[in-house]
């Protein structure tokens, strides 16, 4: 094993939803047993598993679907997150089930995604839970979809089939917000256009799924623009050697640092300049996201939790009115009027819901303005006002700073996920 | 242009220390649970980097089932001396004394169920309200489905169904009294992403992870080895076989694998040419199809 090319090797995150019978998780098994990721003693409890069942041949959702309830229904109910990687890259696949109960499920697992993968039956072409799927992806700002036309096999390998159902997503997709959408002929079954060049369709000469997944270019899917600098914790080692030592620790959220920067410090408004940008290993020239550091400035200011560095050019906004897009997450309905906790970056504060501008139908994107009743898995445009304020980007402009969870301050549940508009 | 991009080791890294500030700045008393395997090494040296220059600022826990490798305490031991960290132990012997856990019978016996009482001891005398652990996703099918934060009940219980979802890197550690967080930095590592990264930042580790001869009986295909603690089976045959340990558990249940790895070189490449997940030699993980959620919905981590 190259242990130098392991250290280049970078990271993609990736997402599919989908149901039992499309294939999801026979092309999971094929991407991990392809990369080697599946070891004998894994496929060995499949086979037994299945074997158990009564089940023809070896079920490979076994592999993924690990809690005792899904294996006992043969659904999916929770986001599976697995792991494989290749010479080039480490993936991470955030598997969610796809059904329309299991909304709240893709939306976790798309937030952290950086594509997703769509299958479609090429028997069946666009059906309601792709759009859903494709909804949910423009939603949280996924920025590369590649759809999957699965089961070509089925369809004798035909071009026009292939092009019929890319006409009906282009149609849709139109109407969405992402950029970078792929199209992409396969058979999971067979292994056509996962690792392998299908030799059943060589009208396609497109690239392989895999090479896809190893190419794509993910560095610039990160804000570089915008310095944002949420301050998680103050470092105060109170040491003979390290006796009047203050850093600000925290995971940068837009934007590069580098010593030598003047910027400002929000809420107060003051503004210093970086001394020193510190790790373990020593100072960096430089810190950008998603990289953990320590930041020292010039002069003495009181600085916690919750604040924010950043440029005095370049200012997110501030503000205690906001618009959101949320996706519903809790068991109890949303009240209107209703208090709650929010946690934005490193910032706790707590809203009150002002009003309820509209629910979407996510099969057919329309908006129901008379709606008001929002309950779990919903997908609703609302506004808030908080008790203190924020210091935020757009989620179009930055997922990190444009980002927000709502907590119900009873039970302590996560009952939202919120998209600054 | 110049490009911004961070290799995939050092984003794992970045996470582990952002989860790890996470618990410092959320919680009132926290403790970071070290086993002496790999991965509370490695989730330890995230803890170092992430507050450093400052010292942690929470003790460790170990749960001494009574049945380590003496090699694993001796290491710990002398990591908690050259670092000049809190070690707090949790003995499983305690809790069988004072009757909170019943030892287990039979040449199968194995205390590792009985670790999940000691644990849950522990954290309740210390008040710990959040306990940071080393599990992995990708070391068992119920590890897959864990949160980084893990909510459990006042009984110290998992309940998978009903887990918080965790959205983008915002995570919710409120909770009522009594109830604690479990907390897993490393979730999106693998063991490849481990062994690479010790290798990389020159971290020791105990051992017994490299290739030693000792004695050793097979019982179902399980190389495990002959201490005092192993229930003796009558007529077996012990020998000295030339042996490492993937993983570091209890001496009663953990199975060792033939290798000639002396070197972190040789592991890695042994690593990437195996064919079975390194728990494959886990007797405890064996004993059903979820072994595992069973053994975590009662509070083991």
């Amino acid at each position: 094993m190259d242990s130098k090319g392991y250290l280049d090797m970078d990271l993609l995150r990736f997402s599919t939803a989908g149901s039992v019978d499309d294939g999801k998780s026979t092309l999971i098994g094929r991407l991990l047993y392809d990369s080697k990721s599946i070891f004998e003693d894994q496929m060995e409890a499949v086979t037994k598993a299945s074997q158990r069942r009564g089940e023809e041949g070896v079920n490979l959702a076994l592999l993924t679907d690990g809690l005792k309830a899904e294996r006992e229904q043969g659904i999916t109910i929770d986001v599976a997150y697995r792991y494989f990687s290749t010479p080039k890259r480490k993936f991470i696949i955030a598997d969610t089930p796809g059904h329309i109960q299991y909304t709240r499920n893709m939306v976790t697992g798309a937030s952290t995604s950086q594509l997703a993968l769509v299958l479609v039956d090429a028997r069946k072409g666009m059906i309601e839970q792709s759009r859903r799927h494709l909804f949910i992806a423009s939603l949280l700002r996924i920025p590369h979809i590649v759809v999957c036309i699965n089961k070509m096999d089925l369809v004798d390998f035909k071009e026009e089939r292939f092009e019929e159902i890319k006409e009906q997503f282009e149609d849709f997709t139109s109407k969405l917000q992402t950029q970078d959408i792929s199209y992409l002929p396969m058979s999971a079954l067979l292994g056509d256009n996962v690792v392998s060049r299908s030799k059943n369709m060589v009208w396609y000469e497109g690239p392989t799924l895999m090479y896809l997944l190893e190419n794509i270019h993910i560095s610039s899917d990160w804000n570089r623009i915008d310095v944002r600098f949420p301050v998680q914790h103050v470092i105060r080692p109170n040491t003979d050697e390290f006796h009047d030592y203050r850093g600000y620790a925290g995971r940068v959220g837009g934007g590069v640092l580098k010593p030598g920067d003047e910027i400002m410090v929000l809420p107060s408004g003051f503004t210093s300049s970086i001394t020193s940008i510190d790790t373990f290993d020593g100072p960096v020239k430089e810190a950008y996201a998603p990289m953990s550091v320590t930041v020292r400035i010039d002069d003495d200011i009181d600085i916690s939790r919750g604040d924010m560095i950043i440029r005095p050019n370049n200012v997110p906004k501030v503000g205690q009115d906001i618009d959101l897009m949320i996706c519903w997450l809790g068991r109890q309905k949303l009240t209107p009027r209703g208090k709650y906790a929010l946690k934005h970056t490193t910032a706790d504060v707590r809203c009150v819901i002002k009003e309820i501008r509209y629910k979407l139908n996510i099969n057919t994107l329309h908006r129901m303005e008379e709606a008001k009743d929002i309950g779990m898995n919903d997908i609703a445009r609302i506004q808030i006002r908080t008790t203190k304020p924020l210091f935020y980007d757009t989620y179009r402009r930055n997922r990190i700073t444009g980002s927000v969870i709502l907590i119900d301050e009873g039970t302590n549940e996560t009952v939202a996920a919120g998209m600054i508009i | 242009m110049i490009s911004y991009n961070l290799s995939h080791l050092k984003e794992l890294e970045a996470e582990g220390i952002y989860v790890i500030r996470e618990v410092a700045a959320q919680f009132e008393n926290p403790v970071l649970m070290f086993s002496g395997g790999k991965d509370s090494i490695t989730m330890l040296h995230l803890a170092r980097k992430a507050f450093y220059p400052a010292k942690l600022p929470f003790p460790l826990l170990h749960v001494d089932t009574g049945h380590n490798f003496p090699e694993t305490i001796a290491f710990r031991d002398e990591l908690m001396k050259k670092l000049g960290l809190r070690l707090i132990v949790g003995h499983v012997q305690d809790s069988i004394n004072q009757g909170t856990a019943v030892e287990e019978k039979g040449v199968n016996a194995s205390r590792i169920r009985l670790q999940t009482t000691t644990l849950l001891e522990a954290l309740e005398k210390n008040q710990f309200d959040a306990a940071l652990g080393g599990a992995r996703r990708d070391e068992e099918k119920a590890r897959a489905k864990e949160r980084f934060f893990s909510h459990r009940d006042d009984f110290g219980q998992w309940d998978p169904k009903n887990q918080r979802p965790e959205l983008w890197n915002i995570f919710n550690g409120r909770k009522r009294m009594g109830e604690h967080f479990r907390v897993f930095p490393l979730s999106n590592w693998t063991e490849m992403d481990i062994w690479q990264y010790i290798l990389h930042e020159k971290i020791d580790i105990p051992s017994l992870y490299f290739s030693h001869t000792r004695s050793c009986v097979v019982r179902n295909g399980i190389i495990l080895y002959k201490s005092d603690v192993l229930p003796e089976i009558e007529g077996e045959e012990v020998k000295d076989m030339e042996v490492r340990f993937r993983t570091i558990g209890d001496m009663t249940s953990t199975g060792a694998s033939l290798s000639d790895a002396d070197t972190l070189e040789k592991i890695i490449d042994e690593v990437a040419a195996t064919r079975m997940t390194e728990r494959g030699g886990r007797a405890d993980d064996k004993r059903s199809e979820t072994s595992m959620e069973d053994r975590k919905k009662e509070g083991y981590f």
